[in-house]
């Protein structure tokens, strides 16, 4: 069960990699919808790309008819990524299920199980977005992106093989505090993607022509991306919360003291600070949304901080990582 | 942290005849610190100031890892000691910086709450004239009943509704400012629980080998180190004593462990002796005080016969090393040892100690330096044997897990012998007196704690928690209806053609808003089609932001 569950997380990476071709793909094709749907442009879009398809200017029927065959083309290269996204995330959910029945546990005992159960938190996000915003596809690019690079660093680097919970470990807290921590980073690193993405954006409707922003020159609408941003972050603070005070009453029962500044007790009250602050900066009228979104991804470096940093270079309490 | 604001300021610029400039000045000032930008820097501050203290080693947490800072850092840790980045989270910098941000929060909460109730009073405001100008605005044909039929229909909706004639003003989402009210007041309240926590809050910790002779009573005397918050007396601990009869450890075949219970016989407060069991996640609560469980290790019994044939027994716990297998080190002095019983005389220079490295399995060869397995698998002493003066008589206090290395290198100790025991092995010394390796005894860690600040500290995160989320998803919005008779020109203004004007404006950002001022309309109309033509004029905006 063990092996089929690392063979799953392998599986899982490869089709991540396939969605992020899909959507790479339909990047490269272009905005086909916006070229299809307003009509006035079509002539200039046709003019524009009369050097690649030889066709007479003068006739924008069946040029009109490329550029809506492109069209098609890409999007069916974007529906191939957010196809393959749901095939990852079910193999995603099935590596964690097949994980934690072959250790008989909740499946985060360790880092490597950690941010496997985070990355899912976060894709399964994302198509609950995707389904209710179907406009917002093209930020799947970035998404799948993510997914790949640390689901395969947790393969790659976090991995170490099923043991059980040390008994400090073993307390209803643990599924408590444990799983509410997992449920809030992975919407906080979902909420991450977007905000990177805004910030791009933000700065390519500004007029912004240099390197990393010409990325953003096919992502949807910086005004949409800064909600989603908003809203995931709103949804994750509360449980973020939440998770923190759990930890703080089993810390009481486990440790003596609900709060005693361990390294990672200080990371998490770093990160819900700032994370507070931008909640604060985005409901400030004179604080620019760019600023305030910043800080989100501020918040997000600090999580991350949290998770490999302290893991790794600092000792305390929270020492389950499993790396020596 | 005003996020929306439409009051009128009022302020208003009363000429004054003589402007106090020390008054204007701490006026100013106090509006700065209350401002968001203030705010919003203060709590990045504190956010930076907080990561030395994750960075460097932190004297309430490990202070003997501050030790090893000074040791390997000689330059660097004097000065980083005196601006207090050892003790980042009670140095006065870190302190400023939260207590300057909750003088800030506190000032802009005041007013807040004073606005808030004055608004939970007050009736929803008149409709304003232009209502077209609102971000919200359609014309319907006004229901049979009118106004008071509108009226009707919001307050089913939970509106709170006020009519003044033909006009109806609704208002709801007071939850938003509550909530935000409630969560920044529930943040004070988490601070005033901490600082109750430390003033009228005591803890110790101490080491309890198991056994009736090294029973434990809860007094300061007895901690090997104990903190008592600023109101708090020795006398006001309360009154119980622990034995350690049983402690039970389970490991898995790598030697992580998997359980531990400890089983100790308790005598007070305020009960009869009895047993009790408790284990790391479920302390011990003793009335005011809880036992924690924090780490346990091996004591092993070791009786010196001297050369009068005196016997004597150890049984110092030793400290764990810190490795999976247990591996412990030690100290088994014997200063009253080689005393004549006939005369009584003490023998300053033939007091007696043993270092030892304890492992409970011990490899099948030498080197004897690293146990392989946590329980007593192949239990064995490795003793280094030293005669001569302790120095404990001197009265400098030193530490009773180690030999006093002073006496060594002056040469007042020597070092006798070394050797390995097995359980049950005597060692005969060149001067004829032995040391017998008895066995051992189990010993657990204990941190003993009161913390009267614990139970408002929940009650004030479960007030934030809730807080939190009102103000978060909750949206304070208004409607206004007026019923307006139908242009004379264009047709008789009777009843039934009358028109209602109405408009919406929510008071921060939401999305949604269009969408409930629609349902609101076709719920008010009576039927769908004016919904489906507020839909299409206001949802396109709503599109156009979220495409």
């Amino acid at each position: 069960m063990s092996a089929l569950s690392d063979n799953l997380v392998t599986f899982a990476i490869l089709a991540y990699l396939i969605a992020m071709i899909g959507h790479a793909v339909e990047y490269a094709l272009g905005n086909a919808r916006t070229r299809v749907a307003a009509a006035a442009p079509v002539r200039e879009l046709v003019g524009a790309g009369g050097g690649v398809v030889p066709t007479p200017p003068s006739a924008p029927v069946p040029s009109s008819a490329a550029a809506d065959r492109s069209a098609r083309r890409a999007r069916l290269a974007g529906l191939i990524g957010v196809g393959a996204t749901a095939v990852a995330a079910l193999l995603h959910l099935a590596a964690l299920v097949t994980r934690g029945l072959a250790a008989d546990r909740m499946p985060w005992g360790n880092m490597y199980e950690f941010v496997l159960t985070v990355t899912f938190i976060g894709v399964a996000a994302w198509l609950v977005v995707l389904w209710k915003r179907p406009s917002l596809r093209k930020l799947g690019l970035f998404l799948t992106l993510v997914m790949v690079l640390l689901v395969a660093t947790a393969e790659l680097v976090l991995y170490v093989p099923i043991v059980p919970l040390v008994p400090a470990l073993n307390s209803y807290w643990f599924v408590i505090h444990v799983s509410t921590i997992v449920f809030a980073s992975g919407i906080f690193l979902l909420g991450a993607v977007p905000a990177v993405g805004f910030l791009m954006r933000n700065g390519y409707e500004q007029g912004k022509r240099s390197f990393p922003y010409t990325l953003a020159k096919r992502l949807p609408g910086a005004v949409s991306l800064e909600r989603l941003t908003f809203a995931l972050h709103a949804f994750a603070f509360p449980i973020f919360t939440f998770a923190v005070i759990a930890g703080a009453i089993w810390a009481e029962a486990a440790w003596g003291r609900p709060w005693g500044w361990d390294p990672k007790e200080t990371w998490a009250f770093i990160s819900w600070v700032v994370y507070a602050g931008y909640l604060h900066a985005r409901a400030t009228p004179s604080v620019k949304r760019n600023v305030a979104t910043w800080l989100a991804v501020l918040g997000f470096l600090t999580m991350l901080m949290n998770l490999f940093g302290v893991n790794i270079f600092f000792t305390g309490l929270h020492s389950y990582g499993g790396l020596d | 942290m005003t996020v929306v604001d439409d009051r009128p300021e009022t302020v208003a610029p009363a000429p004054r005849r003589r402007p106090n400039r020390l008054l204007a000045l701490l006026r100013n000032s106090w509006r700065q610190l209350t401002s968001m930008r203030t705010a919003l820097i203060l709590l990045f501050l504190l956010a930076v100031a907080a990561i030395p203290g994750s960075v460097l080693p932190q004297r309430g947490i490990s202070p003997e890892k501050v030790n090893e800072y000074f040791v390997d850092h000689p330059d660097w840790a004097p000065r980083l000691d005196r601006i207090g980045a050892f003790e980042v989270f009670g140095s006065v910098w870190f302190s400023a910086i939260y207590l300057l941000l909750f003088t800030s929060l506190i000032g802009c909460i005041t007013p807040r709450l004073r606005d808030h109730i004055r608004a939970l009073r007050s009736r929803p405001p008149a409709a304003p004239k232009r209502m077209a100008r609102l971000p919200q605005h359609t014309v319907l044909p006004a229901p049979p009943g009118g106004a008071v039929a509108i009226a009707e229909v919001l307050r089913k909706r939970r509106w709170r509704v006020e009519v003044r004639g033909d006009e109806v003003s609704a208002e709801k989402g007071y939850l938003k400012e509550t909530g935000n009210l409630l969560f920044h007041t529930s943040l004070i309240a988490v601070l005033i629980s901490v600082a109750l926590g430390s003033w009228y809050g005591w803890s110790g910790n101490r080491l309890l080998v198991a056994g009736a002779d090294n029973s434990f009573c809860n007094t300061r005397q007895q901690y090997a180190e104990a903190k008592l918050g600023p109101q708090v007396d020795s006398a006001d601990l309360p009154r119980f004593c622990l034995r350690l009869d049983d402690f039970q450890a389970r490991f898995l075949p790598s030697g992580q462990p998997e359980f531990f219970n400890a089983t100790v016989t308790v005598d007070g407060p305020d009960e009869p002796t009895r047993s009790a069991d408790f284990s790391v996640n479920s302390p011990l609560r003793l009335g005011d005080a809880s036992v924690y469980l924090l780490g346990h290790g091996y004591a092993p019994v070791i009786r010196y016969t001297d050369r009068f044939g005196n016997s004597q027994v150890s049984d110092e716990p030793f400290l764990t090393t810190g490795d999976m297998g247990l591996t412990s080190e030690g100290l088994a002095a014997f200063p009253d040892a080689n005393v004549d019983p006939a005369t009584g005389q003490r023998a300053p220079n033939e007091q007696m100690a043993f270092t030892g490295i304890y492992l409970p399995t011990a490899p099948e060869q030498a080197p004897f330096v690293r146990s392989e397995y946590p329980t007593e698998r192949n239990p064995a002493l490795n003793l280094v044997a030293y005669r001569g003066n302790l120095g404990l008589d001197a009265g400098i206090p030193g530490s009773v897990y180690q030999l006093d290395q002073r006496q060594v290198r002056a040469g007042k100790v020597q070092e006798v012998g070394t050797k390995l025991l097995r359980k049950g092995e005597t060692w005969k010394l060149d001067d004829g007196t032995t040391v017998e390796f008895l066995g051992t005894e189990r010993y657990v860690t204990l941190s003993i704690r009161h913390d009267p600040g614990a139970t408002p500290l929940l009650i004030s995160c479960g007030f934030l928690l809730v807080g939190l989320m009102g103000s978060l998803f909750g949206r304070r919005r208004r409607v206004f209806f007026r019923v307006v008779p139908a242009d004379p020109a264009e047709g008789s203004p009777t009843d039934g053609s009358s028109l209602v004007e109405a408009g919406g404006l929510p008071r921060a950002d939401y999305p949604g808003f269009a969408d409930e001022f629609a349902q609101l309309i076709a719920a008010v109309n009576g039927d769908e089609r004016a919904s489906a033509g507020a839909d299409s004029s206001d949802r396109a905006g709503v599109r156009e932001g979220a495409e």
